[in-house]
C-alpha cells in the first residue's frame, strides 16, 4: 500500500504545492482504510475476538493522514494507545495490526502487547504506549538522536489534549527548545480526556500556546480538514528541518465513538457526536473537495470496494493466524543467548 | 447489614469517612463527575460537593505530591491512582516526600495519606494495566501496604488507612470487584452477593492494619496469600484435598507475624503465592521470615508460586496468572517433600 508520504515523493511535489488530486485521491484512500479497520475491529471486538483494552481513532483520521503527507519516509512517529490509525498511516500492514488486536502469533508484537503496544522498525514507527504522556519525553529522544546524527529528519510526536496536561510533556517541551531538537509535537485536541472535557482538565485555553513559555512556534488547526492538517505540517516540517527546533500543532479534532470500548459516553451529548459526524466528518470533506474537482462516482465505489476488501482479509488474518507459542510468554524480556 | 460488592464497600469506606471527618478530601482522574472508572467514588461528588470530591488533570504526580503537602498541614487526602500501572510518575512523591516526612522533620509533620491504586490482571489489560507493584511499597521505610481480598475487610481496611496517622498505599485488586475470582476464568464468577465476606457492617468500623485472618484452618500445611490469590489458594486447597490452612495477610506492612509463626509452627510446610513477579517479590521477604523465624519447624522447603519474571502478557494472561492449577501442583508437591 503506498502511502500517502510515498505517493508525494513519487509524483514529485514539492512541499509547498497545495494538495493536488492524486494527492487528495490517496488521503482519501488512507482515510477511509482506517475509518473501516476501527470498525472492523470494533464488531471483532463485540464478537468477543479482541480483548482487553482497544482505543478506536474514528473521527480522527485527518490529523494522522495529513501529518503523513508532510512527511517523508524515514521521519519519526511515535503516539499514545490510540494508535491504530497511525500505524496504518505510517504503511503498517493492517494484517499485522489486527492480528495483535487477536493476539495472535502474526501481529507485530506476536500478542505480546496487544492494541495499545506495537512497533514497526520499518516503517519508524517507534509504538503505541499505554502510559499517557509518556511517548512525548521518547519522542523528544528520537528528536534528539536526528539531531545528534545530523540527519534532517524530523520526529512527529503525537499526544492528546488530556496527556498534554503531563509534567513530562513540559519537560519535554523546555528540553526540545533549549537543544533546538526536530520534534514536531501534535497535540491532537479531541475535547476529551476519558470522561473529563479539557475546559474541566486544563487552564490552558489555547493548548497551541503550551509551548509559549519556550517559545516554541504553533499553529491550530482543523484536525478535520486533512488539507489544513498537511498545509499546517508543511510548516512545521519546514522549521524543525531548517534547524530551528520544536514546532507544537493543536489539532482540534473528534472521537466518535467512547474512549475505549468500555465507555459509554454519557459526559456528552448525542448532539455534539451529531454535529460532528454529519458537518464535519474528515472523510466526507475530502471527498466534497474531489467530487469538486470533478472526481467521478466510479473512482470512489473502487476505492471503497478495494479498501473493504483490503480489511477483511486483515479480519480473516487476525482470526486464522495461530495463537502465539507458548514459549513466547518468556521471549524477549531481555537478549537472551 | 448488607451484601455489597467491593466497590460498593470501598465507596461505602470514603462516604463514612467523609461523613465523619471534613479533613477527608477524595480526588483524582475521573473520580468526581464521572464517578472513577471502577465507579469507586460515584455519588461522593454529588454528596460532598467539588470542593471535598474532584477531578484532576492527567498528572499523577501533581495529584500524590500535591496531597502530600494537603497531608502535611492536616487534611486527609485520600487520593485514586486510577490502575496502579499509572502510578510511576508519582513514586518520586510516595517515596522521597509521603514516606520520609516524618523521619526528617523529626516527628514534626507527618503524612497520613491514603494512595488507592486497583491492581492484578485477569482483565485482559496487558502490561499496562494489570500489573502487582506491592514490592515496590514494602520495600520503602515509612509506608504502610494494604491489600484487601474481600468487600467486608476493603472497607474496615480503608477507614483504618484513612485514620491512620501515616501515609498507606491501598491496592485494590481489580479482579476482585464484582467477586472472589479463584482463577477459573473459563467459569462464572459467584457475585459477593453470594459469599459472606460480601456482608459489609454499616457505618464506621475497623479492621486494624497489622491484622491477618484465617480464611481456611488446616494441619498440612500453611499457605500465606492476600488479595486474589486468597480465593486461588482456597479453591486449589479444596480441588487438590491438601488440608492447608490459608492465612490472608490483608496488610503486608505492618506484617501479622505473630499468626504466620504460629500456623508455620503447626503445620511445619509453607506456600506463599502471589501475583507479582517472582524475583524480589514480597513472597521472598515472607520466605525469609518464614526461615529466619520457623526453621526448625519446618519439614519442607519454603515453596514461592508467583507470576513469571515477564512483563505482564497481552494474549498469553492466562499462562502468567498463577491459578488453582499451578497452586494446586505446589502444594501437592510440597506435601510429598
Ligand atoms: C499515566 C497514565 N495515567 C492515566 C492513564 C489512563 N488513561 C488512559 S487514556 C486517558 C485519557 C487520555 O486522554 P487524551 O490524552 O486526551 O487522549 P485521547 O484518549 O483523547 O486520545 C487516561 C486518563 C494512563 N493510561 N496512563
Ligand atoms: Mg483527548
Amino acid at each position: 500500500m503506498a502511502t500517502a508520504a510515498e505517493t508525494r515523493k513519487r509524483t514529485g511535489k514539492s512541499r509547498d504545492t497545495s494538495v493536488d488530486q492524486e494527492l487528495l485521491l490517496q488521503a482519501y484512500r488512507d482515510m477511509l482504510l482506517i475509518r473501516r479497520f476501527e470498525e472492523k475491529a470494533g464488531q471483532l471486538y463485540g464478537m468477543g475476538l479482541i480483548g482487553g483494552f482497544c482505543h478506536l481513532y474514528i473521527g480522527q483520521e485527518a490529523v494522522v493522514v495529513g501529518m503523513q503527507m508532510a512527511l517523508t519516509p524515514g521521519d519519526e512517529v511515535i503516539t499514545s494507545y490510540r494508535d491504530h490509525g497511525h500505524m496504518l498511516a505510517t504503511g503498517m500492514d493492517p494484517r499485522g495490526v489486527m492480528a495483535e488486536l487477536t493476539g495472535r502469533s502474526g501481529g507485530y508484537s506476536h500478542g505480546k502487547g496487544g492494541s495499545m503496544h506495537m512497533f514497526s522498525k520499518e516503517k519508524n514507527f517507534f509504538g503505541g504506549h499505554g502510559i499517557v504522556g509518556a511517548q512525548v519525553s521518547l519522542g523528544t529522544g528520537l528528536a534528539f538522536s536526528n539531531w545528534y546524527r545530523s540527519n534532517d529528519r524530523v520526529a512527529v510526536t503525537y499526544f492528546g489534549e488530556g496527556a498534554s496536561n503531563q509534567g513530562q510533556v513540559f519537560e519535554s517541551f523546555n528540553l526540545a527548545a533549549l537543544m533546538k531538537l526536530p520534534v514536531v509535537y501534535v497535540i491532537e485536541n479531541n475535547k476529551y480526556g476519558m470522561g473529563t472535557h479539557v475546559e474541566r482538565a486544563s487552564a490552558s485555553r489555547d493548548l497551541s500556546k503550551n509551548g509559549a513559555p519556550w517559545s516554541i512556534p504553533s499553529i491550530q488547526v482543523d484536525g478535520m480538514d486533512v488539507v489544513a492538517v498537511k498545509e499546517a505540517g508543511d510548516q512545521a516540517v519546514a522549521h524543525c528541518r531548517a534547524g530551528k527546533g520544536p514546532f507544537l500543532i493543536e489539532a482540534k479534532t473528534y472521537r466518535y465513538r467512547g474512549h475505549s470500548m468500555s465507555d459509554p459516553a454519557r459526559y456528552r451529548t448525542r448532539e455534539e457526536i451529531q454535529t460532528m459526524r454529519t458537518q464535519h466528518d474528515p472523510i466526507d470533506g475530502a471527498r466534497h473537495r474531489l467530487e469538486a474537482l470533478g472526481v467521478d462516482e466510479s473512482v470512489f465505489k473502487q476505492i471503497d470496494d478495494e479498501v473493504k476488501a483490503q480489511v477483511q482479509e486483515a479480519a480473516d488474518f487476525a482470526q486464522s493466524s495461530p495463537e502465539p507459542d507458548e514459549r513466547e510468554l518468556w521471549t524477549d524480556v531481555l537478549l537472551e543467548d | 447489614m448488607a451484601r455489597k460488592t467491593m466497590i460498593e464497600a470501598i465507596r461505602d469506606a470514603m462516604d463514612v469517612m467523609m461523613g465523619r471527618d471534613d479533613d477527608v478530601v477524595v480526588f483524582g482522574e475521573d473520580v468526581g463527575f464521572f464517578g472513577g472508572v471502577f465507579r469507586a467514588t460515584q455519588g461522593l461528588q454529588a454528596k460532598y460537593g467539588t470542593r471535598r470530591c474532584f477531578d484532576t488533570p492527567i498528572s499523577e504526580l501533581g495529584i500524590v505530591g500535591v496531597a502530600v503537602g494537603m497531608a502535611a498541614y492536616g487534611l486527609r487526602p485520600c487520593v485514586e491512582i486510577q490502575f496502579a500501572d499509572y502510578m510511576y510518575p508519582a513514586y518520586d512523591q510516595i517515596v522521597s516526600e509521603a514516606a520520609r516526612l516524618r523521619y526528617r522533620s523529626n516527628g514534626q509533620f507527618t503524612c497520613p495519606l491514603v494512595v488507592r491504586m486497583p491492581t492484578g490482571g485477569g482483565i485482559f489489560g496487558g502490561q499496562t494495566h494489570s500489573q502487582s507493584p506491592e514490592a515496590l511499597f514494602t520495600h520503602v521505610c515509612g509506608l504502610k501496604t494494604v491489600v484487601p481480598s474481600n468487600p467486608a475487610d476493603a472497607k474496615g481496611l480503608l477507614i483504618a488507612a484513612i485514620e491512620d496517622p501515616d501515609p498507606v498505599i491501598f491496592l485494590e485488586p481489580k479482579r476482585l470487584y464484582n467477586g472472589p475470582f479463584d482463577g477459573h476464568h473459563d467459569r462464572p464468577v459467584t457475585p459477593w452477593s453470594n459469599h459472606e465476606l460480601g456482608e459489609v457492617p454499616e457505618g464506621h468500623y475497623v479492621v486494624p492494619l497489622g491484622t491477618s485472618a484465617i480464611r481456611r484452618e488446616g494441619s498440612a500445611l500453611t499457605i500465606l496469600a492476600y488479595g486474589s490469590m486468597v480465593h486461588v489458594a482456597m479453591t486449589a486447597a479444596a480441588e487438590t484435598g491438601v488440608d492447608a490452612e490459608i492465612i490472608d495477610l490483608r496488610t503486608l506492612l505492618p506484617l501479622d507475624l505473630h499468626a504466620i509463626q504460629a500456623s508455620v509452627r503447626k503445620t511445619g510446610r509453607c506456600v506463599i503465592v502471589h501475583e507479582a513477579t517472582l524475583t524480589s517479590g514480597f513472597g521472598a521477604e515472607l520466605s525469609a521470615l518464614v526461615q529466619e523465624t520457623c526453621f526448625y519447624h519446618l519439614e519442607a522447603p519454603v515453596v514461592r508460586v508467583a507470576g513469571w519474571d515477564t512483563p505482564y502478557p497481552h494474549a498469553q494472561e492466562w499462562d502468567y496468572f498463577p491459578g488453582p492449577g499451578r497452586v494446586g501442583r505446589a502444594l501437592l508437591e510440597t506435601m510429598a517433600a
